[in-house]
């Protein structure tokens, strides 16, 4: 007999919570079904697109290849969590400015992606940012404007900084 | 797709794990699940039972003892990444570890599951190969140490019996003085090899003292060359034909996709062998 539900306790978004969920339901479906969360996509369901990227302890993963039930105990945040006080964070701004999207289906995963690069680095390279996203598709822009937008919220900091 | 119910079970002792393997008829063991994970989805497979490893702490960490790296089964590819013992003592793994997926997958992926998939053209498979590394197996029976060699017994297939884990994997450093290159041909950065290789090299005056050579996505599993291998000790790159050498070599049991065709790799893999070679000898300080 196969027992279908567990009890899990894990801050999301900077909220700690108590949930029911099935043990095969994963990540992705547990934010966008339970939690309401939707701005986290799910595309491909085996770890390839990178829509569904969240922060896991401070780290992106697929949260389409996590199941809910690991992440008891552990921090989750999502891109629901960039913008603060009604104001989007400086890179959401910029890729407004920079034409960063356009269907924006791929957009929350390479947010969260591209926000880890510019909290572990204050200064990536045009390489490292297309290294990261190496681990995203995107089927409209071409990546070059998403590029840009990560190079102008780089800019901006360094003037910030003179 | 959605993966099929099971039951999870998240022990956080060695022991735990081995009483739900016996027990049950169906299951699998849970490590990064960044290979398990897409399967469960697409119902390629289906178990009862899914022990999940990740609450186990003594599977993780790399230790370093005397001369012998050991890593834990579940130690995450980012850890790799990050470890100055790693870039110090196993620079070919800490090459390597770059192409193993993407930023993303490092994150969750472990060395432990990606020995375990054992697919044809993974580079931590390929790295276990060069560097002759061990595995620690172990059951409820004890421990049982398996060279990569007598691990990889097939297409996505391991020496591993069904009531046993992976629990960690012994690397022996080559000299500081020794080189190593690593070359992979993809389709995208982070995408899987199509061929990869890679080799390390010791030298004495200019004569290769020491060579492994391997080879991924060719056979059903990362191989070394040995009969190149055993051609090249003793002499330097400069007095042979290497050209001539690498074309007389044959991959019996090639792999063959419509879009890589057998022909297609073994040329590919005779044009990566002679740069891996080529870089690690020129990069050497070979100054008699």
């Amino acid at each position: 007999m196969i027992s279908n539900t567990k009890e899990i306790t894990l801050t999301i978004n900077n909220k700690l919570g108590k949930h029911i969920v099935e043990s095969r339901i994963n990540l992705a479906d547990f934010l966008r079904h339970q939690c309401n969360l939707t701005g986290t996509h799910v595309g491909c369901e085996h770890g390839v697109c990178g829509a569904c990227t969240v922060l896991v302890d401070s780290r992106p993963v697929r949260s389409c290849l996590m199941l809910a039930v690991q992440a008891n105990g552990l921090e989750v945040s999502t891109v629901e969590n960039l913008a603060s006080d009604n104001r989007l964070s400086n890179l959401q701004e910029s890729f407004w400015s920079e034409h960063g999207l356009q269907c924006g289906f791929c957009t929350p995963g390479i947010l969260i992606s591209l926000t880890d690069l510019l909290k572990r680095k204050t200064n990536p390279s045009e390489e490292e940012i297309r290294d990261v996203l190496s681990g995203h598709l995107c089927r409209c822009t071409g990546y070059q404007n998403i590029v840009s937008a990560c190079l102008k919220v780089i800019q901006d900091m360094k003037k910030e900084i003179i | 797709m959605k993966p099929a119910a099971f039951n999870y079970h998240s022990p956080t002792r060695l022991s735990e794990v081995f009483t739900i393997l016996n027990s049950s008829v169906n299951s699998r063991v849970l490590a990064g699940g960044q290979s398990l994970m897409p399967m469960l989805n697409y119902r390629l497979l289906e178990v009862e039972d899914l022990i999940d490893l990740n609450g186990i702490q003594e599977l993780s960490g790399i230790k370093q003892n005397n001369d012998i790296i050991e890593i834990g089964a579940m130690t995450r590819q980012f850890e790799i990444a990050e470890s100055p013992i790693i870039q110090e003592y196993l620079p070919l793994m800490w090459k390597a570890i770059k192409y193993v997926g993407h930023v993303q997958t490092r994150n969750r992926g472990t060395v432990g599951g990606s020995l375990c998939q054992m697919d044809p053209s993974a580079e931590l498979s390929l790295v276990a190969s060069a560097y002759k590394a061990e595995l620690i197996i172990q059951s409820d029976q004890g421990e049982r140490v398996v060279s990569i060699d007598d691990f990889s017994i097939g297409y996505m297939t391991t020496a591993l019996n069904s009531n046993e884990i992976l629990k960690s994997i012994r690397f022996t450093p080559w000299s500081k003085a020794s080189k190593s290159s690593f070359i992979e041909f993809s389709r995208r950065h982070g995408d899987f090899a199509v061929v990869s290789a890679a080799c390390l090299m010791e030298l004495s005056k200019n004569r290769i003292n020491q060579l492994s050579l391997v080879l991924g996505g060719v056979g059903a599993h990362p191989f070394r060359i040995t009969d190149l291998e055993s051609v090249l000790e003793g002499k330097t790159l400069e007095e042979v034909d290497l050209t001539d050498l690498i074309s007389k070599l044959s991959f019996p049991d090639m792999l063959s996709d419509k879009l890589y065709p057998a022909w297609y790799r073994e040329h590919l893999s005779k044009v990566l062998i002679k740069r891996v070679l080529q870089e690690a000898f020129s990069t050497s300080d070979n100054i008699s």
